[in-house]
């Protein structure tokens, strides 16, 4: 039998709302699969033209140009206060923030729950990977307890540090939130149930419904010090306990 | 030719409205004028107070401290400002609330019952014209009819015409009454 | 145009308004918070966006955002809440942004005072923030330049795409003076910026950022950024002069000083010694030319401030040993009297006086 080109049918295509620069990200990185999700959702709901990608500092530092998409460039922590002054101003647009744990759950925590509970009308794509992967593998906010980084190399100690902050449960006991959701992506299964939060929360943007918040439990192959394979078998075994998946609140 | 006066009392006595409505017609006059007020946690306190400067030429300084005169509508008012004020300048006291004279005797003194005329006129709220009367009085380079027109400016739609015509009863009375004192002087 | 008693605060943030301002974003803090109020009140009224933010710092950075959105924004607050915001201010030139800051500056180092103060013209002036970069700061000395100032700050800030400050202190926000407010501008009939996120409908996508990894790559930024700044400096300076014709003593003073000083010119005229004032108006650019100018033949330039010595510096930069550079300060909050100040004009005439009979041969 003879195939051609002509006959075959396209099943998987580069995403339009991708832009042709390269990613920075390390080899296995969820980073790279989370960012794709979010162009395809953006090409499927056709709000590539007025869409505003708010990045953070981290390693998602240069999300704002991974897009076909008008991208700003937050100060480290502040996306969520950058995302609300453009959609105070712009509410014709769809604001995306994109934020990592250092970014939103750290040093940006006060932007994050106030933007939260103002309900502004954004979607907060927060991609935690339990570790601060730019600057070289520091202890995180989400950083689990007894997991080493290279500000806590014994581990992470409760008595000292504290425990791991579950933002998704903080965010859901404000009444503002519309959606609210801890996701992952060890499997196939698991990528596609992300894809659909990602495009629920973005279809309530676009509805004009209120704050969105997808978390997202991602992999950092690098920054602890596993294969790609080690650290997607981690995260179901291990980080998932820690972080229950699920959606918390969904107002929609 | 520059005049200052201090304006002093409780907050809600509305020494800060009696300033303004001078500050106004001194504007409306075209002359140079300059409003300030004690600001901040001095303010939670209870006691409120300001400034106002009304000169023939651009205002450098809007803080005054030895001011012409002095509207002192409670006795705390008379106890903090009395030696500040400028030799030969003179204090307004509210005698209504403030038994003791002036003890200085290079500063003239009105004694004024603010809220006895206020209340007489029917119009409690009235207190702090009758005092800003005296103080036109005293003051003596800023008319009469400046300062009503001010005040129907300033009030004008807030309070109705019954109590506009009161609040411009104490001022004049207020006026009269300085009019009327004899300073000694 | 009609005459309206307001306080700096209020006229501020109505000038703004009319200047075309559609977003503020700011946080309460002493003296300025009657700015805030105002907006609350007004900006619906205009269709404009209005938010009490968290803190300083997201305040500033909601700023970063509207203004990366193409409209005219501003934020207020006071020295504390100022160093906050201070990032932000960084990032937006680093972004070339253009925003309008109101700094209604109080006593300081720390938790300070509420009092009018002007320590912070370092900050307003040298950086303040991080990194390569300059603010056009503004020195009102009445409410009504406060008002006039605040339109300008709008209108310079989206001409070279820069942060301006208008640096007002305590006094200037809470007195009364009377205004002329200026006339509302047309919203659209400002220049467009292609530059601003508006969805990249029909064209390439526009990135907002202060981010350049290649250092060649940020050179090339900070060198278009300081062809800009020296445009700014070329054209931009402002300042006024009293009687400096024929002074024999230049006060240099700004903002609530500079105010006071032209007081204290009267007074020492009046009392035989032939004072001048120069009042910068623009600390950044600020006025080097014209001082030098006049340092040439007035021999005493007297620097005035409420602080430590911090304007004095730049005084002293443009004087460059052409003439004696005294400095009379006042801390924390307390403002001299004209008097104080007189004193201060006569001492230094006076010795000057004895010093020229001294040289003159018998």
């Amino acid at each position: 039998m003879r195939s051609s080109v002509e006959n075959m049918k396209p099943v998987f295509v580069r995403p339009k709302s991708l832009s042709d620069k390269k990613f920075t990200y390390c080899p296995g990185c969820h980073h790279g699969l989370i960012t794709r999700i979010l162009a395809q959702v953006i090409d499927e709901l056709g709000i590539q033209e007025r869409t505003v990608m708010v990045a953070p500092v981290g390693c998602a530092v240069f999300a704002y140009e991974w897009f076909r998409c008008d991208g700003v460039q937050a100060a480290h922590g502040r996306a969520a206060a950058v995302a609300t002054g453009i959609k105070r101003v712009r509410p014709d647009l769809v604001v995306i923030s994109y934020q990592g744990d250092g970014d939103l759950a750290a040093i940006g925590l006060a932007e994050t729950i106030h933007a939260a509970n103002r309900g502004e009308k954004i979607s907060v794509i927060f991609v935690n990977n339990q570790i601060y992967g730019m600057t070289g593998g520091q202890m995180a906010p989400t950083t689990l307890v007894g997991q080493h980084a290279t500000s806590c190399p014994e581990g992470r100690n409760p008595q000292e540090a504290g425990y791991p902050i579950r933002m998704a449960e903080l965010l859901a006991t404000l009444e503002a939130p519309v959606y609210v959701a801890r996701l992952a992506l060890f499997d196939p299964k698991h990528v596609l149930e992300t894809t659909k939060a990602v495009r629920k929360a973005l279809t309530y943007q676009v509805q004009g419904k209120g704050y969105s918040f997808v978390e997202i439990l991602a992999n950092c192959p690098t920054g602890w010090r596993m294969s790609p394979v080690q650290a997607n078998k981690h995260i179901a075994a291990v980080v998932t306990k820690a972080f229950p998946l699920g959606e918390f609140v969904d107002k929609g | 030719m520059e005049r200052s006066v201090v304006f002093a009392g409780f907050g809600g006595q509305g020494v800060l409205l009696a300033g303004k409505v001078l500050a106004r017609a001194a504007m409306d006059l075209g002359l140079h004028v300059t409003w300030l007020p004690s600001y901040g946690p001095e303010m939670r306190g209870g006691t409120a107070n300001c400034t106002v400067v009304v000169s023939t030429d651009p205002v450098g300084s809007p803080i005054v401290d030895a001011p012409d005169v002095l509207l002192a509508m409670n006795g705390p008012s008379l106890d903090k400002f009395e030696g500040r004020v400028t030799p030969g300048g003179v204090i307004v006291v509210n005698s209504s609330l403030v038994p003791r004279a002036v003890t200085r005797k290079d500063v003239g003194e009105v004694r004024l019952a603010a809220n006895d005329l206020a209340r007489e006129l029917g119009e409690p709220r009235a207190a702090n014209m009758a005092a800003l009367g005296a103080i036109v009085w005293a003051i003596g380079t800023v008319p009469l009819e400046a300062v009503k027109a001010a005040m129907r400016g300033e009030l004008g739609a807030k309070i109705g015409e019954k109590a506009a015509q009161a609040n411009e009863a104490a001022l004049e009375q207020g006026f009269a009454l300085g009019q009327k004192t004899n300073l000694g002087t | 145009m009609e005459r309206q008693l307001m306080t700096g605060n209020e006229a501020m943030a109505e000038a703004a308004l009319r200047a075309g301002c559609r977003a503020y974003f700011g946080y309460p803090i002493t003296p300025q918070n009657e700015l805030l109020e105002y907006m609350a009140r007004r900006m619906p009224q205009v269709g404009g966006a209005f938010v009490q933010a968290e803190s300083e710092v997201a305040a500033i950075n909601m700023c970063y955002g509207a203004a990366a959105a193409g409209v005219r924004v501003m934020t207020s607050s006071s020295s504390p809440g100022v160093s906050l915001k201070m990032e932000g201010i960084s990032y937006m030139a680093g972004a070339d942004l253009p925003v309008v800051v109101v700094n209604v500056a109080r006593g300081g180092p720390g938790l300070g005072n509420i009092a009018p103060a002007q320590g912070d013209y370092f900050q307003a002036t040298k950086g303040g923030g991080h990194g390569d970069y300059r603010m056009i700061v503004l020195a009102p000395s009445t409410v009504n330049e406060a008002a006039a100032l605040t339109q300008l700050a709008f209108d310079l800030a989206d001409k070279y795409r820069v942060p301006a400050m208008v640096l007002a202190d305590g006094m200037l926000g809470q007195m009364m003076e009377p205004v002329e407010l200026p006339p509302f501008v047309d919203v659209g009939s400002l220049p467009p910026k292609p530059w601003a996120l508006s969805g990249a409908q029909g064209r390439e996508p526009n990135y907002v950022a202060s981010f350049a990894l290649d250092p060649y790559d940020l050179r090339e930024l900070n060198r278009r950024r300081l062809a800009r700044y020296q445009q700014i400096e070329a054209h931009e300076v402002r300042w006024e002069e009293v009687q400096t014709e024929d002074a024999e003593v230049l006060l240099v003073a700004y903002g609530t000083m500079g105010r006071i000083a032209k007081t204290v010119v009267r007074l020492a005229r009046a009392e035989g010694t032939r004072a001048g004032l120069l009042r910068p108006i623009t600390l950044w650019p600020f006025p080097y030319g014209p001082i030098r100018r006049l340092a040439q033949r007035i021999p005493v330039v007297l620097t005035v401030e409420l602080s430590m010595g911090q304007m004095v510096e730049d005084v002293r930069l443009a004087v460059e040993g052409r003439a004696q550079t005294p400095f009379y300060g006042e801390m924390g909050g307390v403002v001299p009297t004209p008097r104080d100040i007189l004193q201060e004009v006569k001492a230094h005439a006076l010795q000057r006086g004895k010093h020229e009979a001294g040289v003159r041969p018998a």
